[in-house]
């Protein structure tokens, strides 16, 4: 049977999104995605692991990361430790390598969902030196001389923040979706499924706020579907009601997360009530 | 997707030619698709993903062969040229673009249009033009033709009936052309402007060059490591220190016809400055020209001495110039020359210039007019002392190329 991913209950996929998803199940490819921050591109692969009902394995990379932590770690201190005191034999190499997300899902005997969240923090050479492992999906413990190939070819979603570009021989092996933000229909979707019971007076006036807000060129940092999430949960929790979105735009502070730019808005506050 | 389809979908070696025509419109038009990813693509035609349904095949065949949201917007119009054949080639829709987000203003606006040009916003004005441009298509005028009329200020949509444009909020059933026509992505398109983000993002790649490779950090946990693995001895593991040595000069250009890119400038300031990885990081003002005295903020009242500044730059300070460039030629090359009455400039400005270049080993000029303009006899004869760049994303970048690359000055 061919795995088809559509969006979950909790995850809105775009339709072009869900494609892309597909195409890198069928063709078991890495899928690299990428789009502004609070696009959703983490949750992304928690809802594909959930729809499929595959295990998800996440390697969160880290600026020192290097691309070999995420197969296999050699624990070379506790094996000096253990020598010292001679609670273990050491002379078996293979119980000091740890696996990481990546080399787990390669011995794994069901296919899983790996998650490499945000390899652009790492180093430039880093997504060059994962060319090989998810090429061929099988990699070499050098302390042991093991070779460990995939059973089954996990799918593998690799997220992007835009910090560096990636390297051109990176990009051409991964199926690639950039989540472009979402628009008003789209996002009244995406609050509702969490604040099922926002009244949707109440939801239009925060919507028209929340896009005026992305159009103005001066903020610095525009506010993204997350913090709008939060945004009507605390206008929920507070009660407020549309006549007060109306006439001024409460809990700024959680839309904006610059001082420059809750002054810039604050400013143009007259600005508003105009529109 | 459909597990029973057919392994060649409906597609037959027709549609397998269709398509590698395809291809090759995406080549021509400079979207980088190498054959591996066209494969990609054919493989999942193959494997009946895309049955025949032509919106499968744009999510798919964009998926694959696509890697870059900034050229979405030229596969969208690819897409849309292909299959429907109603959309401008690139080259027309570029100068019309360029033409459109040139905020020149025209010498010859009436009060009326100057007054009409207020109404309107560029976003505004260019999605009317578009609109128009999809109408005149329709009726079957060539965009050439359309285009070629042109001398007509860009301003002079203002006057476009509004009962041209499409209301908006249209069926969720709309065909793949459609929503490709829509050119949803057109802002993510790298030579448009810049966002804060963007330029922050593309002045970290400076931060690379910053790397002194002398190795006098000790680093902690490959020194564990590394001591571990030598039985217990140990074994010390230096690195090169991770911070940068890189030190900016940015000089901006204020006032008079820099006045429409304000907000750009300051967006490349705000993110020069949030970028706390320089070493050193100044940034200073100017008016049209670089004269004997440069300023602190960008209303010219605090000024320090042009030739004071070099004496503490060093020469590795990557500099980096903000300007149009266009000026009146005496501003240039007389003395006495600058715009401010009272400056009494004794050497003309093309002489401060070619010190400020002759001083550092890495200058490039920003111009956030486009390429297009830089026929001005002040903006040839600049760029004839500065590399200059557009500033755009794609211009940005090569000038951040242009700074890291190894200095020209020494030898060997």
């Amino acid at each position: 049977m061919i795995a088809n991913f559509t969006g979950t209950e909790r995850y809105i996929a775009s339709q072009d999104l869900a494609e892309a998803v597909n195409v890198a199940l069928v063709l078991e490819r890495p899928l690299l995605i990428k789009g502004e921050p609070g696009t959703g591109k983490t949750l992304l692969a928690r809802a594909v692991a959930e729809q499929l009902q595959r295990p998800l394995l996440t390697w969160h990379v880290k600026s020192t990361s290097r691309a070999i932590d995420g197969l296999y770690v050699y624990d070379a201190v506790q094996r000096l430790q253990d020598s010292r005191f001679g609670d273990r034999d050491i002379h078996d190499i293979r119980q000091y390598i740890r696996f990481g997300a990546l080399g787990r899902a390669f011995l794994a005997d069901a296919p899983c969902v790996t998650l490499i969240d945000e390899i652009d923090k790492a180093d430039l050479e880093f997504p060059n030196d994962l060319l090989h492992e998810l090429d061929a999906m099988s990699f070499t413990v050098i302390e042991t001389g093991d070779v460990h190939t995939a059973k089954v070819r996990p799918l593998v979603i690799i997220t992007s923040n835009n910090e560096k570009e990636l390297p051109d021989a990176f990009l051409r092996r991964c199926i690639f979706h950039f989540i472009a933000f979402p628009d008003p229909t789209l996002m009244a979707r995406i609050v509702r499924v969490h604040h099922p019971l926002v009244r949707q007076s109440l939801l239009d006036e925060a919507l028209a706020r929340f896009y005026w807000l992305r159009t103005l060129p001066e903020l610095r940092k525009k506010p993204s579907t997350s913090e709008l999430i939060d945004w009507l949960g605390a206008l929920l929790r507070g009660g407020l009601d549309e006549e007060t979105l109306a006439a001024r735009i409460p809990y700024l502070g959680t839309l904006l997360k610059k001082e420059q730019d809750v002054e810039a808005v604050t400013r143009r506050g007259r600005g508003w009530a105009r529109h | 997707m459909t597990p029973d389809a057919p392994p060649d979908g409906d597609l037959g070696e027709l549609g397998e030619s269709l398509f590698l025509e395809f291809f090759y419109l995406l080549r021509r038009n400079g979207l980088p698709v190498t054959t591996r990813e066209w494969l990609t693509c054919v493989e999942a035609l193959d494997r009946g993903l895309v049955a025949a349904d032509l919106k499968r095949f744009y999510a798919i065949a964009r998926a694959t062969l696509v890697k870059n949201e900034r050229y979405y917007d030229l596969f969208d119009q690819c897409f849309t040229h292909f299959f429907l054949g109603a959309e401008a080639p690139r080259a027309l829709v570029k100068a019309v673009d360029e033409w459109l987000a040139d905020p020149l203003p025209m010498p010859s606006l009436s009060p009326e249009e100057l007054a009409a040009m207020e109404r309107l916003d560029l976003d505004e004005l260019k999605r009317r033009f578009e609109e128009t441009l999809r109408e005149q298509d329709e009726r079957h005028d060539g965009g050439s033709k359309w285009v070629g009329t042109g001398g007509r200020s860009p301003f002079g949509h203002g006057g476009v009936h509004p009962s041209g444009m499409r209301v908006g909020g249209e069926g969720r059933s709309r065909s793949a052309v459609q929503v490709a026509a829509e050119r949803r992505f057109r802002d993510y398109r790298s030579d448009l402007v810049l966002d804060t983000r963007q330029i922050g993002v593309a002045l970290r790649k400076l931060r690379q060059l910053g790397r002194n490779e002398l190795r006098t950090e000790l680093d902690l946990d490959l020194t564990i490591e590394a001591t571990a693995k030598n039985c217990g001895d140990l074994d010390l593991v230096m690195r090169p220190p991770r911070d940068n040595e890189l030190k900016l000069l940015l000089l901006m250009d204020v006032g008079g016809s820099m006045d429409p890119f304000a907000m750009l400038v300051s967006r490349l300031f705000s993110a020069a400055h949030a970028a706390s990885h320089f070493r050193e990081f100044h940034a200073l003002y100017f008016h049209n020209c670089v004269y004997e005295n440069l300023y602190k903020s960008a209303r010219l009242n605090d000024g320090m001495g042009t030739l004071e500044l070099l004496r503490w730059l060093s020469p590795e300070t990557r500099l980096v110039v903000v300007g149009d460039a266009h000026m009146a030629p005496y501003e240039l090359t007389a003395r006495n020359g600058a715009i401010d009455y009272f400056q009494n400039n004794d050497e003309p400005g093309f002489v401060w210039l070619d010190r400020l270049k002759r001083h550092f080993t890495h200058s490039v000029w920003l111009n956030p007019l486009s390429q297009r303009m830089w026929g001005h006899p002040t903006i040839t004869l600049v760029g004839q002392i500065f590399p200059m760049f557009e500033l755009t994303l794609d211009g940005l970048e090569a000038a951040v190329r242009a700074l890291s690359a190894p200095n020209p000055r020494a030898r060997g």
